[in-house]
């Protein structure tokens, strides 16, 4: 039934178009003087046409579900409901529902299989009344674009300014969006730091979030230190940058310049595909190749490195970057204009010199902005380290010890039984607003520096 | 062909004053044969002129003279081109020290990223012509004074170079090339980017360089070639079509295809 509404909405919508079409058409082979173009006539009963019916259809859909479940619940035998919290409420209902798509356990109670036939009654005459609204709506709708048709009519004015009104509707949604995102994470945050003081969180050392959550239970007192997680992203976000940017810059350095056009054309789609590996997998190499490659590695030097390194996770994280890097530094490169480097050839310098001297330099606002934009990423990468780095916060920044990162913390504080009103849990917010901040400030200063570099390129 | 021969004997007895001998050269870019069968004389301390239309190849032959047609993958270049009697596309060259001693100036100015001081610099850091910094301040002014661009720059030498105007970009340009002391100057249509009055200094400047160098130059603008070169080079449809005396081939040339191109019937 919803699909037959959709298809009947794409029929009226196409049948306003064509009906309009053809008005538009008339007058103008009756020797009339059109204003738009009579595709535009068209276009614009198209979306009048379109955008209510299909924006009545949504919003019936979403609400029907709730109207029904109110109206069978208010015609429940009032000694049933009388006393009854929502809870046990929203069984019977949910017991009425399966009852109603005919899965019964046990012989329901007499009422209840009233209530269940009176639920499917009133399914079927929504569906019913959708469909009839939906009709009525399309209709109002063609006989007024059809009543508009006229020489003088500006369709396209009209077609462009309902286009544009979506656009702008799009572009509110990412950012109501957005908003909607900051707010709560400032919202849950302030609720965390009435609970436990902002100084201790930001300066204390010790992560110890297990808190009791019954009253009888043996636990820790819970200690919210920010420091020693955020040192485990630092010294993994260390590693990666360390492998990253060298190999990174390398490759684009190599590929813009000096390969032959064979040889870029097998290693530019091998980068590509390595960027394209899903995280999780490199989180696998990183477990399952990495760290006990090196652990056999720090025995035969006699070494003892733990199971779940930094030095790990942030091998893997900085070859998962190094595709980010390289297509960024290539990008840069082959932006600085081809007349700086033919006036670097020109002057004697060899193709190792016009690189180090001319175009690398002119390239490294872009090549920077990349760098930062890939520490943002790593600071954020989180599948990585949540199977290949450690649970447990420690003040080090010895690479071979288990370290554990804020977005490891954030993911083993929120799975699980969780309340949602113990410092427990709301640190994790504290701790994600953290990782927005931070990754907020380097994006910024990237995004400032690409703009910079246009500015003097373009 | 009649042509060919008063050169070649002209050129026999001018051969002291010889430069640059290009010899049957063809350039193909992939399939499509972009220069056929080109042979020049250019002289020292001369400014010869390249004219012809778009596409008729006086860019390409320029870019063969000091190979910067090699950082084109598709481009080969056949036939010979002598530089004071040295082939200069023979096996033993580089073409790295050819570039210092045949200096280029391009269409469009292209200053590096970096003050006056260091683009002028550039050149003599990389070939490693100074010994000391106050040698190497030495060669960066002597070289803009020669562009005629000291005074307008001499205090402001550590502002970037793609700061000053179009003009003085394109002299800062010049500045650049001649500061590793060529022998040659390649110009290709050094003054298309700019107005006027920049065209009327970068070509008073040409004259003078002519005393140090020996330039060749592209243009478009046929009046430039009259008022700037002593010879000038006629190219059509990747043939040069006719050399001579500046004088000569503007006022009486050989070739009804010269005549047309200079009268603007073609081109």
């Amino acid at each position: 039934m919803t699909l037959f509404a959709f298809l009947l909405l794409f029929a009226g919508a196409i049948f306003a178009y064509t009906l309009n079409l053809r008005a538009a058409q008339s007058i103008r082979n009756g020797g009339g003087n059109l204003h738009s173009l009579t595709s535009f006539h068209g276009m614009y009963a198209f979306l009048l046409v379109l955008i209510p019916a299909f924006v009545f259809l949504l919003v019936w859909l979403s609400f029907q579900g709730t109207v029904i479940n109110a109206l069978v619940q208010r015609s429940l035998p009032a000694d049933v409901t009388a006393g009854l919290e929502s809870g046990p409420l929203q069984l019977i209902m949910a017991e009425i529902a399966s009852i109603a798509g005919g899965r019964m356990f046990g012989t329901p109670d007499e009422w209840k299989l009233a209530a269940a036939d009176r639920l499917v009654n009133l399914r079927v005459t929504s569906q019913w009344l959708m469909v009839a609204f939906l009709l009525a709506i399309i209709a109002g709708c063609i006989y007024v674009a059809r009543k508009r048709v006229s020489a003088t009519f500006r369709a396209r004015q009209g077609a462009e300014s309902i286009v544009h009104a979506l656009m702008v509707f799009c572009s509110v949604v990412a950012v109501f969006v957005t908003i909607g995102i900051v707010a709560s994470l400032v919202f849950e945050t302030f609720r965390f730091f009435q609970m436990v003081p902002w100084y201790e969180f930001v300066f204390g050392t010790v992560w110890e979030p297990q808190i009791p959550i019954r009253e009888d239970q043996i636990a820790a007192e819970g200690a919210f230190g920010l420091i020693p997680v955020f040192l485990g992203t630092l010294v993994i976000t260390v590693i990666a940058m360390i492998i990253a940017i060298p190999v990174g810059l390398g490759s684009a350095i190599f590929l813009n310049e000096f390969a032959s056009p064979r040889f870029r054309s097998i290693v530019k789609p091998v980068l590509e595909v390595l960027a394209g590996v899903p995280t999780v997998v490199y989180g696998f190499f990183a477990v399952l190749t990495i760290a006990p490659a090196l652990r056999v590695f720090g025995e035969t030097w006699g070494l003892p490195i733990a199971p779940n390194t930094a030095l790990a996770a942030g091998i893997v994280m900085g070859f998962m970057l190094v595709p980010f890097i390289s297509s960024f530094a290539d990008d840069a490169l082959s932006a600085v204009p081809r007349s700086l480097r033919d006036g670097a050839l020109a002057l004697g310098a060899t193709r190792g010199e016009t690189m180090m001297n001319v175009l690398f330099p002119a390239a490294i606002p872009g090549i920077v902005g990349g760098v930062l934009l890939a520490v943002s990423r790593a600071i954020g990468e989180t599948m990585i380290v949540v199977m290949a780095a450690g649970l447990i916060a420690k003040m080090t920044i010895n690479p071979l010890d288990s370290v554990t990162t804020v977005t490891v913390q954030i993911v083993t504080l929120l799975i699980g039984d969780t309340s949602f009103d113990s410092p427990k849990t709301l640190s994790a917010f504290a701790l994600g607003m953290v990782l927005f901040l931070v990754t907020l400030v380097i994006n910024i200063f990237a995004i400032r520096i690409v703009r910079k570099y246009r500015e003097i390129y373009d | 062909m009649n042509m060919y021969d008063t050169e070649r004997t002209e050129a026999a007895l001018d051969v002291k004053n010889l430069k640059i001998s290009a010899t049957g050269v063809n350039v193909h870019y992939g399939q499509n044969h972009a220069l056929k069968d080109v042979s020049v004389q250019i002289q020292d301390n001369t400014v010869t002129a390249f004219i012809g239309p778009s596409g008729c190849g006086k860019s390409t032959f320029l870019r063969c003279l000091n190979r910067m047609n090699d950082t084109i993958d598709i481009c080969r270049v056949d036939g010979e081109i002598l530089l004071d009697g040295r082939d200069i596309y023979d096996k033993g060259v580089d073409p790295v020290q050819l570039r210092a001693r045949v200096g280029m100036v391009f269409q469009k100015p292209n200053p590096f990223p970096k003050s006056i001081y260091e683009n002028v610099a550039y050149g003599p850091k990389i070939h490693g012509l100074t010994r000391s910094k106050s040698e190497m301040d030495q060669v960066v002014e002597r070289s803009l004074r020669k562009a005629a661009l000291w005074n307008e720059v001499k205090d402001r030498l550590q502002e970037p170079g793609t700061a000053l105007s179009g003009g003085q970009q394109q002299r800062l340009c010049i500045a650049r090339a001649i500061a590793t002391s060529p022998e040659v100057l390649l110009m290709d249509e050094p003054c298309s980017a700019l107005d006027p009055i920049a065209t009327a200094q970068v070509e008073e400047l040409i004259d003078e360089l002519r005393s140090s160098f020996s330039v060749v130059i592209v243009t478009h603008s046929m009046q430039q070639a009259a008022r700037v070169s002593q010879k000038t080079a006629f190219f059509h449809l990747g043939s040069l079509v006719e050399y001579g005396d500046t004088s000569t081939i503007f006022t009486n040339p050989t070739d009804p295809r010269t005549e047309s191109y200079i009268t603007g019937r073609i081109g």
